[in-house]
């Protein structure tokens, strides 16, 4: 699926990255702990957080992640937006909570990057 | 394809570049009043098959080599040049795109052109279709330079030094506490590693790798240095700082053990799982560390095996 159905399935405000919307996104990630991020996600993930420090830009960056989405509504300061801008990281915020983000995502097929198949 | 688009370029610096751009401007000049039988040593002297007639600093006319042999042919007399040359002179202005020169040599079908200056008609210089030709194969030439420079990129590097064994020693200093530029390091180093052309799952360890180690220099130290080695096939990341060091070494490899304060923890670092993530993205790990004088980490990653896998799993 693409970010446009990631956003219409949490009901997601588009916080940066408008243009990336075609974007697709073959699994996804949810943590609070960024070492996790680290070790589990895969290239081109989305992650699903509910952090909204800069290092979560940064741990995004490093990982190779495809977009971020904040759930439980919780809004990124400036910095953070600006870090994603420069290192053209979407961002996306619901104000689901984390386990109803996640849950609807696999729902409708997203699967985990455990899931994923490397190649 | 290449063809096409050499002509192309041809065909856009015809139009983008002028008569001026490629017109010789010393030019061998007689007056009307030289005498044809001087013209001969003066076309042989400057190697040149014609030359412009100037009288006070106007074009008066054009006489060529041809001229010189029919009056030759014809062995008349001696006479000034003035008698002999072509009047109506058929000439370029400097501003003039090369495509009309172009058209305008197959026109007529002279061998050269003068050139002057559109305002007062003073005579700038001259003009040949060889002059044309050089000046396009230099614009293509300066054109194909600057397109090789930006062209290159660092991945050429190791192809291009000779040597029995090459290696690139980057360093970048981190700053202990400095939270706000977590993660600066490691973000540097990616970008270079992608300009060198590694393999992007080695770069992805290396980044990740080094990540930790930045975090963990900016959390618990006062600051250090990542020293990273770049072979063709090899990378060595050092992390050394000068304190506070380790006590327990076998303590801290143990996953979820952190010593980390609870703001360290809220931003989603701090967990105990840093150098259990630097082991995975390793091939090898070294590690040292002395109470009081601080700790060395030696990470070793190697693309000899393929490097395929996303992060090197602990079987």
């Amino acid at each position: 699926m693409n970010l446009r159905n990631i956003k219409e399935i949490l009901e997601a405000e588009v916080i940066l990255g408008a243009d990336f919307l075609h974007k697709n996104i073959e699994m996804a990630c949810g943590a609070d702990l960024m070492s996790d991020v680290l070790t589990s996600a895969k290239t081109g993930a989305l992650l699903l957080t509910g952090l909204i420090n800069p290092q979560v830009v940064r741990t995004a960056e490093m990982a190779e992640l495809g977009a971020i989405c904040f759930v439980r509504g919780k809004q990124p300061g400036q910095e953070t937006i600006e870090l994603a801008g420069s290192k053209n990281i979407p961002l996306l915020g619901t104000s689901l909570p984390m386990f109803e983000s996640c849950g609807r995502l696999y729902q409708k097929g997203l699967i985990g990057c455990s899931e994923k198949l490397e190649v | 394809m290449t063809q096409d688009k050499k002509i192309t370029k041809i065909q856009e610096l015809v139009y983008e570049m002028k008569v001026g751009d490629v017109m010789q401007k010393n030019v061998i000049t007689v007056s009307s009043q030289t005498p044809m039988n001087k013209l001969r040593e003066i076309l042989r002297e400057n190697r040149i098959s014609g030359t412009p007639v100037i009288d006070r600093g106007k074009l008066v006319g054009i006489i060529s080599l041809e001229d010189f042999i029919k009056w030759l042919a014809d062995r008349e007399q001696d006479c000034v040049i003035g008698d002999k040359m072509t009047r109506d002179v058929r000439t370029f202005y400097d501003d003039e795109p090369l495509v009309q020169a172009v058209s305008k040599f197959e026109q007529s079908g002279f061998g050269r052109f003068p050139v002057i200056n559109r305002q007062d008609g003073k005579p700038l210089g001259i003009v040949t279709k060889r002059d044309i030709i050089e000046g396009l194969l230099k614009k293509m030439e300066i054109d194909y330079h600057e397109e090789e420079i930006h062209r290159y990129r660092a991945s050429h590097i190791f192809e291009d030094i000779v040597a029995d064994e090459t290696a690139l020693l980057l360093q970048y200093d981190v700053m202990g506490h400095d939270f706000k530029r977590a993660g600066e390091s490691a973000s540097r180093l990616k970008a270079t590693l992608r300009r060198l052309g590694l393999h992007p799952q080695i770069i992805r360890r290396v980044t990740i790798a080094t990540y930790e180690a930045e975090m963990n220099l900016i959390i618990y130290t006062d600051g250090g240095k990542i020293l990273v080695r770049v072979e063709p096939a090899d990378i060595l990341v050092e992390v050394m700082d000068s304190g506070p060091g380790i006590a327990d070494v076998k303590k801290v490899l143990q996953p979820g053990y952190s010593t980390a304060p609870e703001w360290v923890r809220d931003l989603g670092f701090g967990a105990g799982m840093g150098l259990n993530n630097i082991q995975k993205c390793a091939d090898k790990m070294d590690f040292t560390s002395v109470v009081g004088k601080g700790t060395s980490l030696k990470i070793y990653i190697s693309s000899r095996n393929g490097g395929a896998s996303e992060i090197k799993r602990n079987s």
